[in-house]
C-alpha cells in the first residue's frame, strides 16, 4: 500500500467513525434520513461494482432485497438474528448465481428486461409458497432492534462494500473487468474468462442487496411481498449510481446524497404533486448529467489541468 | 377447448398491450417504460366518454388515437431525439431511454392523478355472455379480441405492403444502412414512435371495457408488453402476435391445470427458455 | 441589538400578544398531520375511504369555528398532508417529519394494515396516539401490548372470516343453500390470511370446500378461476379478494352465470362503484364490512360526505374512519392537546360517533361490522360482533 493509499484509508475510516456518531446527535429525523442514505449507498455502490465495469444495467436489486427481507421475516423467532443475516447473504448469493448463469449470456437490453421482471417473478414465487405452505406466518417482524442498530449495521455493510470494491480494483479480477468493460472480444482473446468474472461480481451485488433487505426487514414490521419487491427500488438505485458515476468507487455515494435530499425536499414541500415532480427531476438528471456527477467533476478537473484522483 | 379459446382471447388482449411498444422499441429503438401510462390514459378517456358523455366508449378513439399520435410525435421529437443524438452506441441509448422514460412514466402518473384522482375506474360495457362452442365468454372480451386482430392485421398489411412500411422495416433492421439508401431515419423513427403510442392508447380504450384501472396500474402493462416484445423478437409484428398468443395460452393452461398462482412464473419461465435457445426472440434477427 | 431592531421586536411582541389575549378572535390552529397513499397500489382505496373523510372532518370542524377547548376558546384544525406512495419507508419518513420537523400536535393514522404497522414504532417513539381505522389483523393483542398508543377499530381477520361461515351456516340451516363452498383468494397477505383462517372454520361448520384456489394480485384473466369454480357445482362462492379482482370476479361470474345462492367478495364490495357498475345484479351480494345506514347519525354523515367532498362514502371503512376522527376531536375537547392525556383519555373514555357509542377495550373496538349485503341498492350490515341494526340475510337470485 502506498503512502497515498494509506492516507485515503485513514481518511475514510475517520469519516465512518464520524458518521457512526450520528445517532448521538439526538435528531431522530436526521437519523431516519441517515438510514435511507446508508441503505442506498450500500445498494448503489454494490450495484456499481457489477454494472460499472460490465455496463450491464441490472434491475434485480429489488429481487435480492426482497429475498433478504423474507429470510428474516420467515426465520425470526426461530433462528437468532445474526444467523438470519448470514443466511440472507447466502440466499442472495445463490439467487444471483442462478440468475447470472441463466442470463449473463444475454445481450444488454434482454438482461435489463429480465432483471426487471425478476422481482415480479420472485414475488410471485414467494407469494405462492406463502399461500400454499407457510400461510400467513413470516409476515410480522416484531423485534427490539432500534433504528440506531439498523443504521450501524448499514454503516458496517457500507464499509464492507468499500473494502471489497477497493480490493477488487487492485486485484486481477479488477484488471480483467476493466478489459472486459472496454472490449469483450479483446478480453476473450487474452484468455480472460469474462463470464466467470461477471458472475462473481453479480453474486457480490446480490449478497449485499439481500443483506440490506434483511437489515431493513425489522424496520417495516409487517412484510408483504408488494412492499419489498418494488421495481421502484431497483430504478432508484440505478439512477443514483448513474447520477454519481458508476465507474468510480465513491461515485454512487456522490449520487445518493443529493438524490435522497432532493426526494425528501420534494416529498416534504409538494405533497400533492410528489410523483409528478419526482418524474421531472428524474428527467432533468438524465438530460443534464449524462456522465454522472463524477464525470462532470473529473472533466472539470481535467480542464483545469489538475491530476484526477483514483479511488 | 375452453382453455384454447380463453387462452386465445387473453392472447389477443396481450397483443394490444404489446404492439405499440414493439413499434417504439423495434424501430425507434426507444425502450419506452411509459408505455403502460399511455395505455391507461386511453382507458381513462374511454371511461370519461362512457360515463360523462353516456356514449359508446369506442367513440373515444376518435380523439384519442390522433391525440396520442401527436403527443408521442412531440415526445419523440423534443424529449427523446436529443438522447438519440448524444448516444455513442446502442447500449448507451438504451440506458438513457430507459431512465428517461421511467421518469416520464412518473410524470404521466402524476398528471393523470391531478386530472382524474386516485380512484378506481371501471364500467360495464358489453358484459354479457357470448357463447362459443357452447361455453359462455364475455362479449366485451370477444369484441376486444376482434378489434385486436383487426388492428394487428392492418398494421401487418401496412408494414409489409406499403413503401413507408418498408422504410420502417429497413430502419428496424439497420438504421445506419437505411440512412444510406435515402430513408429519412429520424422521420421514420418519429413516425413509428407516434404510431406505437397511438396503437397503445387505442389498446387502452379496448381494455377499459373489461378491466378495472387506476392511475398507478400502468407499470403492470408495461412489464407484460416488454416480455412479449422481447420474446417475439423485436421489430417484427408477426413475432408480437405469436408471442402474445403463446403467452395467453400458456397462462390459461397453467391457471386451469396447475395453479393460478403460477401464471407469472410460467410466463417468465417461457421468457427465459425462449431467450436461452433463441436469444433474438422468436422472429427477431441476431443483434448486429 | 440595534435600537431599530429592538423596537421592531417589541412592536411585534405587542401585536402578537394582542392577538393571543383575545381568545374570542381564535387562537392558533391545532396542527394535525395526515399521511396516506395518493399514488401507488393502494391510492385508489385511500381516495375512496381515507382522504375524503379527512377533508370532511376538517371542513366540518372549522365551519363550526373550531374545536371547543376546555377553557372555552375555539381552535381550528390545520391538516398537513403527505403522500406516502404506498411505500412503508415513505410512511415512516413522513411520520418522522411530521413529528420532528413540522412538530404537529397530532398525526392521523395511515391507511391499510401494512402501512399502519410499519409506522407504529415511530408513533410510539414520539408519543403520538395512533387511532387506526383501516387495519385488520389477528395480532391486535400483540400489537397493543407493544405499542401503548395504538388503537384498532375495524376488527380482526378471524372475526371477518368467522362471520362469513356463520352466515353460510344460517342459510344452510334455513335450507336455502347446501353444503358445497367454492373458495378463492388473492395471493397477497390479506387474502392469504383470510383463507387460512376460513378453511378450518368452514370445515368445522360442516361445509365441503369443493374448489380452493388462489390467484396472484393483478391477474387480468380470472375466467379460468370462475369456470373452475362453476364446474365444481358449488352452493356458495366465497372470494377473499381485493378491489380489482372483486370487480373482475363479479363480472366474470355474471358472464358465466354462476348459479349460487350466496356470493361473497371481500374488499371493495362496500364501494359505491361496485353497486354502480353491476346495478341490479349485485342484489344479494355479500362482502366485508357493511353499515347500518338508518340511524340519524349515519344519514347525516352520508349526506354531509356527498355534499362536502362530492363523492359518496363507502359502506364500510368510511364511517369507521370518520368515527376515529370524532374520537380524536372529542378527546382533544375533553383534555386538551397534551398527547399523553389524549391517549389515556381514548383508552378509558366513551365517545359518541356515527358508528354509535364507542368504548375501546384494550385499545380496540370490539363491536364492528363483519359482513354486509347489497339489498335494494344499499350495502347493509348483516353480521357483526354485537352491533344492532343487522338486516336479515337474503339469498341471491340469479343475475
Amino acid at each position: 500500500m502506498t503512502r497515498r493509499e494509506a492516507g485515503y484509508f485513514v481518511l475514510v475510516a475517520a469519516a465512518f467513525a464520524v458518521l457512526a456518531c450520528l445517532p448521538f446527535a439526538g435528531q431522530s429525523y436526521l437519523l431516519t434520513l441517515g438510514v435511507g442514505i446508508a441503505m442506498y449507498t450500500v445498494l448503489a455502490t454494490s450495484w456499481a461494482l457489477f454494472s460499472g465495469p460490465t455496463h450491464y444495467i441490472s434491475l434485480a436489486t429489488a429481487a435480492f432485497y426482497g429475498i433478504g427481507a423474507y429470510v428474516v421475516a420467515g426465520g425470526i423467532g426461530t433462528l437468532p438474528y445474526p444467523a438470519l443475516l448470514a443466511l440472507a447473504g447466502v440466499a442472495g448469493a445463490v439467487a444471483a448465481a442462478l440468475v447470472g448463469l441463466a442470463t449473463l449470456r444475454l445481450s444488454g437490453v434482454y438482461f435489463v428486461i429480465f432483471t426487471l421482471g425478476l422481482a415480479e417473478l420472485i414475488r410471485q414465487i414467494v407469494t405462492w409458497v406463502q399461500n400454499n405452505f407457510t400461510g400467513s406466518r413470516g409476515m410480522y417482524v416484531l423485534t427490539d432492534i432500534t433504528e440506531q442498530g439498523i443504521y450501524w449495521q448499514l454503516l458496517a455493510l457500507a464499509a464492507a462494500v468499500y473494502l471489497i470494491g477497493w480490493q477488487v480494483a487492485r486485484s486481477r479480477l479488477g484488471f480483467a473487468l476493466r478489459i472486459i468493460g472496454n472490449d469483450e472480444v479483446v478480453a476473450a482473446h487474452v484468455g480472460i474468462h469474462s463470464a466467470a468474472a461477471k458472475l462473481a461480481l453479480f453474486v457480490v451485488c446480490g449478497v449485499f442487496a439481500a443483506m440490506v433487505g434483511a437489515i431493513m426487514a425489522p424496520r417495516f414490521t409487517y412484510i408483504e411481498p408488494s412492499i419489498v419487491f418494488t421495481p421502484e427500488l431497483s430504478f432508484q438505485v440505478v439512477i443514483m449510481a448513474l447520477l454519481g458515476g458508476a465507474h468510480r468507487l465513491w461515485g454512487p455515494l456522490v449520487g445518493v446524497i443529493p438524490f435522497t435530499i432532493l426526494w425528501e425536499l420534494i416529498a416534504a414541500r409538494f405533497p400533492g404533486q410528489t410523483i409528478l415532480l419526482l418524474g421531472i427531476a428524474f428527467l432533468l438528471i438524465v438530460y443534464l448529467i449524462p456522465n454522472g456527477v463524477v464525470g462532470r467533476i473529473e472533466s472539470a478537473l481535467r480542464a483545469t489541468g489538475r491530476k484526477t484522483s483514483h479511488a | 377447448m375452453d382453455i384454447l379459446i380463453t387462452g386465445l382471447l387473453l392472447g389477443a388482449t396481450y397483443s394490444l398491450i404489446a404492439m405499440g411498444l414493439n413499434l417504439q422499441y423495434g424501430v425507434a429503438r426507444i425502450m419506452n417504460l411509459a408505455n403502460g401510462e399511455m395505455l391507461v390514459a386511453g382507458a381513462f378517456a374511454a371511461f370519461w366518454v362512457y360515463t360523462a358523455q353516456s356514449a359508446n366508449p369506442f367513440a373515444a378513439a376518435l380523439f384519442v388515437v390522433p391525440g396520442a399520435f401527436v403527443l408521442n410525435w412531440l415526445i419523440y421529437r423534443y424529449l427523446l431525439r436529443p438522447l438519440v443524438r448524444r448516444a455513442k452506441n446502442r447500449g448507451m441509448l438504451e440506458v438513457d431511454t430507459i431512465l428517461a422514460t421511467f421518469g416520464m412514466s412518473f410524470a404521466f402518473v402524476g398528471i393523470m392523478l391531478l386530472a382524474f384522482g386516485g380512484g378506481y375506474f371501471t364500467y360495464s360495457y358489453l358484459a354479457e355472455p357470448f357463447p362459443i362452442f357452447g361455453s359462455p365468454f364475455g362479449l366485451n372480451r370477444v369484441v376486444a379480441s376482434l378489434i385486436a386482430a383487426v388492428i394487428c392485421g392492418l398494421l401487418y398489411v401496412w408494414i409489409h405492403g406499403t413503401r413507408t412500411g418498408m422504410a420502417i422495416r429497413a430502419v428496424a433492421v439497420d438504421p445506419a444502412a437505411a440512412g444510406l439508401v435515402a430513408i429519412d431515419v429520424p422521420r421514420m423513427s418519429a413516425l413509428s414512435f407516434a404510431l406505437g403510442g397511438a396503437v397503445t392508447a387505442a389498446g387502452g380504450i379496448v381494455l377499459s371495457t373489461f378491466l378495472t384501472m387506476d392511475a398507478s396500474v400502468g407499470v403492470v402493462f408495461t412489464m407484460k408488453a416488454l416480455i412479449i416484445v422481447i420474446m417475439g423478437g423485436v421489430g417484427d409484428v408477426r413475432g408480437t402476435i405469436i408471442a402474445s398468443l403463446i403467452l395467453g395460452l400458456a397462462e390459461t393452461a397453467v391457471a386451469t391445470l396447475v395453479d393460478p398462482g403460477m401464471t407469472l412464473a410460467a410466463a417468465y419461465l417461457l421468457f427465459v427458455l425462449v431467450l436461452l435457445f433463441r436469444p433474438q426472440g422468436l422472429f427477431g434477427r441476431r443483434a448486429s | 441589538m440595534r435600537r431599530r431592531t429592538a423596537l421592531r421586536l417589541a412592536a411585534a411582541a405587542a401585536v402578537s400578544s394582542a392577538f393571543s389575549i383575545g381568545t374570542a378572535l381564535g387562537a392558533d390552529p391545532i396542527r394535525i398531520g395526515a399521511v396516506a397513499p395518493k399514488t401507488g397500489p393502494l391510492a385508489a382505496g385511500a381516495a375512496i375511504t381515507h382522504w375524503p373523510n379527512v377533508q370532511l372532518w376538517a371542513h366540518q370542524v372549522n365551519e363550526r369555528g373550531g374545536l371547543r377547548m376546555k377553557d372555552g376558546s375555539r381552535r381550528k384544525v390545520e391538516i398537513i398532508e403527505y403522500d406516502d406512495r404506498t411505500n412503508p419507508g415513505e410512511t415512516i419518513k413522513a411520520v418522522e417529519r411530521l413529528a420532528t420537523q413540522d412538530k404537529v400536535d397530532f398525526i392521523l393514522a395511515p391507511y391499510s394494515t401494512g402501512l399502519n404497522v410499519a409506522a407504529a414504532p415511530v408513533y410510539a417513539k414520539h408519543g403520538y396516539p395512533q387511532i387506526t381505522a383501516t387495519s385488520i389483523t389477528d395480532k391486535i393483542p400483540e400489537l397493543t401490548k407493544r405499542y401503548s398508543s395504538i388503537f384498532f377499530a375495524l376488527g380482526s381477520t378471524t372475526a371477518l372470516a368467522g362471520s362469513v361461515a356463520d352466515i353460510l351456516s344460517k342459510l344452510r340451516a334455513e335450507k336455502k343453500i347446501g353444503n358445497r363452498v367454492a373458495m378463492v383468494n388473492v395471493a397477497d397477505a390479506f387474502g392469504i390470511e383470510l383463507a387460512e383462517v376460513a378453511r378450518p372454520v368452514l370445515k368445522k361448520a360442516g361445509f365441503e370446500i369443493v374448489y380452493d384456489r388462489s390467484y396472484p394480485l393483478g391477474t387480468q384473466d380470472l375466467s379460468p378461476i370462475v369456470k373452475g369454480a362453476k364446474a365444481a357445482n358449488p352452493d356458495a362462492f366465497v372470494a377473499w379478494s381485493y378491489p380489482p379482482d372483486t370487480f373482475a370476479l363479479t363480472e366474470q361470474a355474471k358472464i358465466e352465470n354462476l348459479d349460487v345462492k350466496a356470493f361473497y367478495t371481500a374488499v371493495a364490495t362496500a364501494f359505491p362503484a361496485y353497486g354502480g357498475k353491476f346495478g341490479k345484479s349485485v342484489n344479494g351480494h355479500l362482502g366485508a364490512g357493511g353499515v347500518n345506514p338508518d340511524t340519524p347519525e349515519m344519514k347525516a354523515y352520508f349526506a354531509a360526505h356527498q355534499k362536502v367532498t362530492g363523492k359518496p362514502a363507502d359502506f364500510w371503512a368510511s364511517a369507521v374512519t370518520y368515527a376515529t376522527l370524532q374520537v380524536l376531536e372529542q378527546s382533544i375537547e375533553a383534555v386538551g392537546t397534551d398527547r399523553k392525556a389524549v391517549t389515556e383519555h381514548i383508552k378509558k373514555g366513551t365517545f359518541q360517533t356515527v358508528m354509535g357509542p364507542w368504548r375501546f377495550s384494550n385499545q380496540s373496538i370490539d363491536k364492528f361490522w363483519t359482513v354486509g349485503q347489497w339489498q335494494d341498492g344499499v350495502f347493509y350490515g348483516v353480521a357483526s360482533t354485537g352491533l344492532s341494526g343487522a338486516k336479515p340475510v337474503i339469498t341471491k337470485t340469479g343475475w
